[in-house]
């Protein structure tokens, strides 16, 4: 193999421009320019499932079951459609709920989900107690905290009686920071 | 053969890469350090790509979608042929890749490998554990069976403690409010596309510096690293007594590689694939989320934590881990490599292995969690109803019925979130075991609410009597004593 040919070296000094080099420059801030435009649709597709929140999309009343369905002094297990949801769900879109109807229209609908790290807490009548079979959550059939790691009472969401039918807004996942859709309450915190 | 060679010669006239290889393949290392100690990176690299080459074949069959992964799943297993075993596979490659980066880590800490001028090998490793972590953990979403839903309904609320974004933040790691069929679709693209993509470049790199800054020297105690004149030493070394990477160390190198594939296969082959585990359907509570292996030691420590200190170590921890990793080889980049003469590091070393190991074993059986069904599964033992009054069998029955028994273990089977009760009476008096069951404490709820009087006598009734033949039941003496004063004196009396 032959050595390369030299190539012609910028030899104009630092001080002044030289032609070629203005030409790269303008080339690099096109080149900037072309990115920061793409960047902007881009950064926004990304970002979607903040805006679609900030845009109060992820909430919805929805129907539980008509009244009936919850005999008073009981707490149950009810099962919803979740209303934000898109056909490849699956399973996924199928949500449960624990329904406790103390009297009259008088409700507490708790999430299912731990207040700890969200695993699904299962109720159990005889102790009147809802255990989390994670890391040992306990709360009470208020849905306030009993006993372990749990920083607060169960996640409740706010109901409504509508046409003698109990109604929700669901829609995401209750965590300590999201819980828009959920009845603000902190009396597990206070205990 | 000649054609073959002519084809060769025509290719490498063309890519002029035959030196390069030659001379990466012929580079030299201390003959020391052609060791069975310096076989695990080239282990992870090959089990890399053995990942990269069954998930490829994986996809071939896998459906990313939230309805149909768990069908693609059961086809894979059941109507692919051997597509259980890539399966199998991929999933104790999956295994064997954490444990060989984490057992890769040991020797490279120990021996001081990361020191000058091998500061950056090091850093991008820990990179490139924490991508591996990361593809452990993406992996097991995209089985997408009820460990993976509630895996993620675990880390979405881990994320939701980030302060002020918290909420975005799982909006943003769920791709939506739930976890749903989004969720699937962007772990989907993080396991196969982006943290792939990024660990190629990374273990480039890594291989490309290890070439470059050579192997580490087998450690001496008193040889010790200074800036000034490591490179010359390393370099005097290998003039002294090195051996070409080809042939004089690879043959362990590729001795221990095969035998990880041999051990991957057959494990695949004996235990099979991983799961899925039931449809990821959260209406099914009756459920018992478990992670996999690899973050049981995570399990334990979320459920140990004290509750107050539970957000703060969450957020700051992995900081103060991966920062402490990343500053390690720019805290200590000179000075001792051999372990003799650095305590600390053994010390450190031992701690985390140890503490991992303690807290991973724990969480196989996760004594913190009530067993959700051993009041209905688990019957009494009878030598504890065994010659007992009706109302002691009757608190029997309020502590079996009232799921007592789902945190408190008798005669060794039950729950351990609480003690077990076996000899209970001998350490609590009867207004201890009342004000217990009432008021709750400790870590347990109080039952008040849910027990009547009856119930509470008949309860405690039966608590009296757990207590074995030879030890008297605790008493409370000045209780003793005043109901010995109150007591009419018996001259009175007549």
């Amino acid at each position: 193999m032959s050595e390369p040919p030299e190539i012609a070296k910028d030899t104009s000094s630092g001080a002044e421009l030289s032609r070629r080099a203005l030409f790269t420059k303008i080339g690099l801030l096109l080149n900037g320019l072309a990115v920061a435009v793409l960047a902007m649709p881009i950064l926004g597709y990304l970002v979607s499932p903040i805006l679609r929140s900030d845009r109060g999309q992820y909430k919805r009343w929805i129907t539980l079951g008509g009244l009936d369905e919850f005999p008073e002094g009981q707490t149950r297990l009810a099962t919803f459609q979740n209303p934000i949801s898109i056909g490849s769900d699956g399973d996924t879109s199928h949500i449960p709920c624990w329904v406790r109807r103390i009297h009259g229209e008088q409700f507490q609908v708790f999430a299912i989900n731990c207040a700890h790290l969200g695993c699904p807490v299962r109720w159990f009548p005889q102790s009147g107690l809802f255990m989390c079979p994670c890391h040992g959550g306990v709360y009470y059939q208020d849905g306030s905290r009993a006993s372990g790691p749990p920083p607060r009472g169960l996640f409740e969401y706010q109901y409504k009686v509508e046409d003698g039918k109990l109604m929700i807004e669901a829609g995401q996942l209750p965590t300590l920071s999201t819980t828009a859709s959920l009845a603000a309450r902190s009396r597990g915190c206070q205990s | 053969m000649s054609k073959l060679k002519q084809i060769g010669d025509w290719l490498e006239e063309r890519l002029q890469i035959g030196g390069a290889i030659r001379e990466a393949a012929s580079h030299p290392v201390p003959r020391k350090s052609a060791r069975w100690w310096y076989v695990f990176g080239s282990a992870a690299l090959t089990i890399f790509g053995l990942q990269v080459v069954t998930g490829i074949l994986l996809a071939l069959a896998y459906d990313p979608s939230a309805s149909e992964a768990g069908n693609s799943l059961q086809y894979l297993n059941h109507g692919v042929t051997l597509g259980w075993f890539l399966r199998a596979v991929h999933g104790w490659g999956s295994n064997f890749m954490v444990a060989v980066v984490l057992i890769h880590m040991c020797p490279v800490f120990l021996f001081g490998a990361y020191k000058f001028p091998r500061q950056l090998t090091w850093v991008l490793g820990v990179f490139l554990l924490l991508m591996t972590l990361g593809m452990a953990f993406t992996g097991q979403v995209l089985r997408f069976d009820q460990d993976a839903y509630w895996g993620l309904g675990i880390g979405a609320p881990i994320t939701g403690r980030v302060p002020l974004i918290g909420a975005q933040a799982v909006h943003m790691l769920l791709g939506g409010p739930i976890i749903a069929g989004a969720t699937l679709s962007r772990l989907f693209t993080l396991h196969v596309f982006l943290i792939p993509g990024l660990l190629i470049g990374f273990v480039s790199l890594h291989l490309l510096l290890v070439l470059k800054l050579g192997i580490n020297e087998w450690p001496m105690p008193g040889r010790v690293v200074r800036r000034s004149t490591y490179e010359k030493e390393y370099n005097e070394l290998l003039q002294k007594d090195g051996v070409p990477f080809v042939p004089g160390a690879i043959w362990k190198d590729m001795v221990f590689s095969d035998g990880i594939i041999v051990a991957i296969m057959a494990c695949a082959a004996y235990f099979g694939p991983f799961g899925p585990s039931g449809y990821p359907d959260p209406t099914i509570v009756q459920t018992i989320p478990k992670p996999d292996f690899f973050f049981l030691w995570l399990d334990a420590m979320l459920a140990l934590l004290p509750p107050e200190m539970e957000t703060a170590s969450l957020l700051i921890g992995p900081v103060v881990v991966i920062g402490f990793l990343i500053l390690l080889p720019f805290l200590s980049g000179e000075g001792e490599k051999n372990w003799r003469r650095r305590p600390i590091a053994v010390v450190t070393l031992l701690l985390v292995v140890v503490s991992l190991a303690t807290f991973t074993k724990l969480a196989t059986y996760s004594p913190w969690s009530p067993i959700m069904d051993a009041w209905s599964g688990d019957p009494l033992p009878v030598a504890f109803l065994n010659r007992r009054t009706p109302l002691q069998r009757q608190g029997a029955l309020v502590f079996q019925g009232k799921q007592c028994r789902n945190c408190h273990a008798m005669g060794g089977s039950g729950g351990r979130r609480g003690p077990a009760l076996d000899s209970v009476a001998t350490t609590l008096t009867t207004d201890h075991l009342v004000r217990q069951v009432i008021q709750g404490g400790g870590n347990m709820p109080a039952y008040g609410k849910n027990l009547n009087p009856a119930e509470v006598t008949a309860l405690v009734s039966f608590l009296e009597t757990l207590h074995p033949p030879n030890r008297p039941p605790a008493r409370d003496a000045s209780q003793a004593a005043i109901q010995q004063q109150e007591k009419p004196p018996p001259a009175a009396n007549r």
